[in-house]
């Protein structure tokens, strides 16, 4: 690979927005987004329940339900094209071939009447053409490539435990060898021991196959094992964003703070865990300024009069918060992070 | 899943037990002598009482009923105090009428109310989806006996294209067969609809768009199979209702089915065929359930394991 594909971007969100309308109800689920990724590499996207997460990845796979959801506006380039602008039918050959996603919940994710076996094959006999014989046999390698024995690949889901369902659908996924694995809180259903196993397993297979990888978590500890960057959501918006070490070290959006804040520390005796004060907002009616202020500890009254820009940190990372304009210069309006990415590189 | 078959074909020994011990009772405790009415009006009244000593309608009710189960187990459900012929042989010989009659009926039942009910739900809310259940909604609400009458008012009295009644050739099923499937496909349709806009929410539905499956494979191969669980259930119920319960229909047609053997049987208090068709109809009745469970086993891996 060479250097000058290296650094350009495998996806790049550009002010994504995306809203689901219901009897007449706005709900803003994710607003002007932008996020990059390069190849190989691993962003985590976090945040809270309801903070946009899952409807940015069914953005990128094009699978928002419509309706109720629309995407307002934005681009999703893709290895150099909108994905937003293809045909269907280009679209499709793209899902499940070259992105390809994990679902949260694997108890439900696999389809009850057809063997796992089936399962595999099927991604792998529309996007490869091959015959139903190889695609069967290529089947049952990648189930041993996740940990499942062969022999188990004419058994239907009922007959796996959720993680080993939760394998299948990794098996699935990278059935098709894809540039880009979106994974949406792939360890959220699975007990403790389960997680770390699945995890250590896409960490693998990923860094075999030089997979880039979208994973999208609340559980920051995921994020510190896997990720090589990190963006922080909040209300659908990126508040922060950067390099793994430099945003978990130099933390500057007092929302972020809030969610390391709220993380307990074994070392320190405290009697009561620090929650972030307050709710999400209602995303039908957002707030009016920064999204963050009315939970903000350190809002001021400019907050709630207009929006603050992505800045650049004196770190090297961005983060949207009126403390640190005051301090760095304002990153153009609207300017998207691939040229932050380049500034950063 | 022998087991299975067994357990279920013993359970309906004390299904049919019950079925005609209601039967008989209803039957022996409503006003009307047998003897009577083999005798006719205008018998003497010694030979109608010699007959009914003849006949055990003498004994207690329990012994009566005893005798019944006792030769119905050897096949012998009597014979007809009307015809005087063997009950079991004349339910057998109308049977075949019946069953194809509601077999069509379900075919047709089903051709139509499948197709409809997922093109419904795929399109939910559309122009087609409501049209078609307005008439799922008619189909449900209409009396098929009223059907029935205004069929044969059209087709057969005023256009002739059919005959009204009978059945003569293959053209007198085309009537009655419509007239059974209508309500039928209504049910269908309306149970295909709802079970599919169910599935097509599921998680699995979405990991099959999201590995680049064609809609239509998705819906016809992912969706399908699982929201017809709960149709094949309807239609198995379906069938059997229209096999014991096409009375309605088999009158107004006058179709020689068991349906209206028995309506003319219990009409002439002929207890014999009216015990002999309630209990035949029971047994296939809660055969179909039993064919249906099976058939569960072959769409719903789930299922089949818990037969085991």
């Amino acid at each position: 690979m060479t250097e000058q594909m290296n650094t350009q971007d495998l996806l790049s969100i550009e002010d994504l927005s995306i809203v689901y309308e219901v009897d007449g109800e706005t709900t803003y689920a994710v607003n002007n987004l932008n996020i990059s990724l390069k190849r190989g590499e691993t962003l985590g996207l976090i945040g809270e329940t309801g903070a946009g997460k899952t409807t940015t990845a069914l953005g990128i796979m094009g699978l928002v339900p419509n309706p109720p959801g629309r995407i307002v506006n934005g681009k999703v380039i893709f290895d150099g094209e909108d994905l937003l602008q293809l045909p269907k039918e280009k679209m499709r050959s793209v899902r499940g071939n070259r992105i390809s996603m994990i679902f949260q919940d694997p108890m439900t994710s696999l389809n009850p009447v057809m063997t796992v076996g089936e399962q595999i094959a099927e991604v792998i006999q529309i996007h490869e053409g091959v015959s139903k014989q190889s695609s069967f046999q290529k089947a049952k390698e990648m189930l041993e490539m996740v940990g499942i024995p062969a022999a188990r690949s004419g058994d239907y889901p009922h007959q796996f435990s959720g993680g080993m369902k939760q394998r299948v659908v990794i098996a699935i996924s990278l059935a098709c060898n894809p540039d880009l694995l979106i994974a949406d809180e792939p360890t959220t259903a699975l007990d403790v021991t389960i997680q770390a196993q699945v995890l250590d397993l896409m960490k693998d297979l990923k860094t075999r196959y030089n997979t880039a990888m979208l994973l999208i978590t609340h559980d920051l500890g995921v994020v510190a094992q896997v990720c090589d960057k990190v963006a922080i959501m909040y209300a659908g918006e990126v508040v922060e964003s950067g390099d793994i070490r430099d945003v978990y070290e130099n933390t500057k959006h007092p929302y972020t703070k809030g969610l390391f804040g709220s993380i307990p520390d074994l070392d320190l005796t405290v009697g009561r865990l620090k929650p972030i004060k307050g709710m999400m907002p209602d995303p039908t009616d957002p707030p009016s300024g920064c999204k963050f202020h009315p939970r903000c500890p350190d809002a001021t009254a400019m907050c709630s009069l207009s929006e603050p820009e992505p800045v650049l940190t004196e770190s090297g990372h961005t983060a949207r918060c009126f403390m640190l304009q005051a301090m760095a210069e304002p990153l153009a309006a609207q300017k998207p992070l691939t040229e932050l990415n380049r500034v950063q590189g | 899943m022998h087991r299975f078959i067994l357990k279920r074909l013993l359970l309906l020994i004390p299904v049919l037990l019950g079925v005609s011990l209601l039967v008989f009772a209803i039957m022996s405790f409503t006003p009307g002598d047998p003897a009577q009415l083999i005798l006719g009006e205008n018998a003497p009244a010694e030979a109608v009482a010699e007959l009914r000593e003849e006949m055990g309608l003498n004994d207690p009710f329990v012994l009566r009923y005893a005798h019944f189960v006792g030769n119905a187990v050897t096949g012998d459900l009597g014979q007809s105090y009307t015809s005087g012929r063997d009950v079991f042989d004349e339910i057998f010989s109308r049977f075949p009428n019946t069953l194809i009659l509601a077999a069509l009926g379900v075919l047709i039942a089903v051709v139509i109310g499948i197709p409809i009910g997922i093109i419904s739900a795929t399109r939910q809310y559309s122009m087609i989806d409501s049209g078609s259940m307005i008439f799922a909604l008619l189909g449900v609400s209409m009396p098929n006996f009223w059907l029935g009458l205004m069929m044969i008012l059209l087709f057969a009295v005023n256009l002739g294209w059919v005959p009204s009644g009978g059945y003569s050739s293959w053209s007198s099923l085309i009537m009655p067969a419509i007239t059974l499937g209508t309500g039928s496909a209504a049910i269908i349709t309306r149970m295909t609809r709802s079970s599919m806009l169910e599935v097509i929410r599921q998680d699995y539905i979405r990991t099959a768009r999201a590995k680049g499956v064609a809609e239509n494979v998705v819906i016809n191969r992912h969706a399908l199979k699982n929201a017809l669980i709960p149709v094949i259930t309807v239609i198995g119920l379906q069938f059997g209702m229209l096999l014991g319960g096409a009375v309605l229909t088999e009158t107004v047609f006058s179709w020689p089915g068991v349906g209206r053997m028995m309506v003319d049987a219990i009409r002439q208090k002929d207890t014999p065929t009216v015990l002999g068709a309630v209990v035949f109809l029971a047994t296939t009745f809660s055969l179909v359930n039993l064919f249906v469970d099976l058939l569960y086993g072959f769409v719903d891996p789930r299922i089949k394991s818990q037969y085991a």
